[in-house]
């Protein structure tokens, strides 16, 4: 444990402070580990290094895959990331203490995602738009990229918490998670890499963005309690 | 009221019930497919502009109805394995899952047939084709989730949260026909507006539909039954089942 949380049984707006201990605790973890955090963000540029070596160096063909490679990419890459979120915690025990504590499973479950996204996600909004200079896709497309992953990575580390506490302790869980969590990303996908198509032919992205945005809205309101819901039933 | 139907709540009072209701549904489901078959191979006239090819109709979309709406169905009993904490709820929602998919995996594998002769291709990346697709991958997912963990009410619980997160893309696999609107023709039966085709394939389809139903429910109660069996085997009731005894 990076730090101990005071108990307050005697206040009932614990959710906020719940929250915050977790993502400071997830986040401070998470930063001394920082070569894994590196190797997750090797693993994106990688990964979207390799399909113009698999297809063709040709720029306008580049520009077509480019917005879906990326985005499948940063699917992939956040389903990497997805294990380490409970994992570590379910085998030393810590998970448990957490699900005992008198604070809201919601709200400290809430915050690991947060510190998941902080850690993982924003990483990738930041350096996604450098990759997409390989696909020869312009300005104002790459900003569409960034401001596209930057709603959507945050709904994958939603979704993606429900599949990690589902899958923990079980054996191949890293596959298990992979055909559980990758059909559930299927929109984020549709409407992340749609508005950067959208974008780079020209016909505005707010569309998909707001339909992006829709989702990550319906994804706060319900991912972080069936994410709570399937830790308690992991530890039962 | 209440209480006769929480009886049956009990998998040891369901068992026996299940039973005597599976010939019925059974007969059903041979009887009415025979019927529609027969409507739709020899009754319902050639199609204009597909000739006989759109015969497949009959097989496909009743397929393609059961595969989404026994999706909701497994969630619904999701939602009650959770909320009430009943064990047969959650039987139930993993005796539909192989069904589920199987008429999944029928549709998208008539509609391949079925867009050979008429769009020229078996595969065409099309919005509820895509989404189909998408849905047979969720049934797999929860088959898979279920196979994975041995303890059977940890697996319960889980499927139970999979089904109700999943539940969330059925409509959106459903409207995604009007989001992005491609290569498939709309939808052939519509409540709001005059049907596009003739009555006597939509009586056949329909027929078809219901057959799809019975066969539906039959199949997952015999599933049900042999569910019960194998997660009660301990129980003094089993033993003393005249099925068990003999095996």
């Amino acid at each position: 444990m990076a730090a101990t949380l005071a108990i307050a049984p005697e206040r009932t707006d614990t959710a906020w402070p719940a929250l915050r201990w977790a993502v400071a605790r997830d986040v401070k973890l998470a930063l001394r580990s920082r070569a894994e955090l590196g190797v997750q963000l090797l693993f994106y540029v990688v990964v979207a290094s390799l399909f113009p070596l698999a297809t063709t160096p040709e720029r306008s063909t580049l520009t077509v895959i480019g917005p879906g490679v990326l985005w499948v990419a940063a699917l992939l890459a956040s389903l990497l990331s997805l294990p380490r979120l409970f994992a570590a915690d379910h085998a030393d025990g810590t998970l448990e203490q957490i699900a005992l504590s008198p604070y809201p499973l919601v709200a400290l479950v809430g915050g690991k995602i947060v510190a998941h996204w902080l850690t993982t996600g924003l990483p990738l909004v930041v350096i996604a738009p450098l990759v997409g200079l390989q696909y020869a896709l312009d300005e104002e497309t790459l900003s569409v990229l960034a401001v596209a992953l930057l709603i959507g990575t945050p709904i994958l580390s939603l979704l993606g918490a429900i599949g990690a506490a589902l899958t923990l302790g079980l054996r191949a869980s890293g596959s298990l998670l992979a055909l559980l969590i990758l059909p559930l990303y299927v929109p984020v996908l549709v409407f992340g890499a749609g508005a950067v198509d959208a974008a780079r032919t020209g016909l505005g992205a707010s569309a998909h963005l707001s339909l992006l945005g829709a989702g990550l809205l319906i994804a706060c309101v319900g991912a972080p309690f069936a994410a709570a819901a399937a830790v308690r039933i992991a530890l039962d | 009221m209440a209480t006769s139907w929480f009886k049956y709540s009990s998998p040891a009072s369901f068992y026996p019930l299940a039973g005597k209701m599976i010939p019925w549904f059974a007969a059903a489901a041979a009887v009415l497919a025979v019927a529609g078959l027969v409507i739709g191979l020899v009754v319902a006239p050639t199609d204009a502009t597909q000739s006989d090819a759109y015969r497949i109709i009959f097989i496909h979309v009743p397929a393609a109805w059961m595969s989404m709406f026994l999706y909701v169905v497994m969630a619904a009993w999701s939602a009650a394995a959770l909320g009430f904490n009943t064990r047969l709820s959650a039987m139930m929602a993993q005796a539909i899952a192989p069904t589920g998919a199987l008429m999944t995996f029928i549709a998208l594998w008539t509609g391949a047939f079925w867009g050979r002769p008429t769009w020229g291709t078996y595969w065409a990346w099309d919005a509820r084709m895509t989404s189909e697709l998408i849905l047979l991958f969720l049934y797999l997912g929860i088959i898979a989730l279920r196979n994975a963990i041995d303890e059977p009410r940890r697996a319960d619980k889980a499927c139970a949260v999979l089904a109700l997160t999943g539940v969330v893309n059925v409509p959106i696999i459903y409207f995604s026909v009007y989001w992005w609107n491609t290569l498939h023709q709309g939808s052939s039966v519509s409540m709001t507006r005059a049907p596009s085709m003739a009555a006597i394939m939509l009586v056949g389809m329909l027929v078809m539909a219901l057959a799809g139903w019975f066969y539906a429910i039959a199949v997952i109660l015999a599933r049900v039954r042999t569910i019960i069996v194998d997660r009660e085997r301990g129980a003094s009731w089993v033993a003393a089942l005249r099925e068990v005894r003999h095996a």
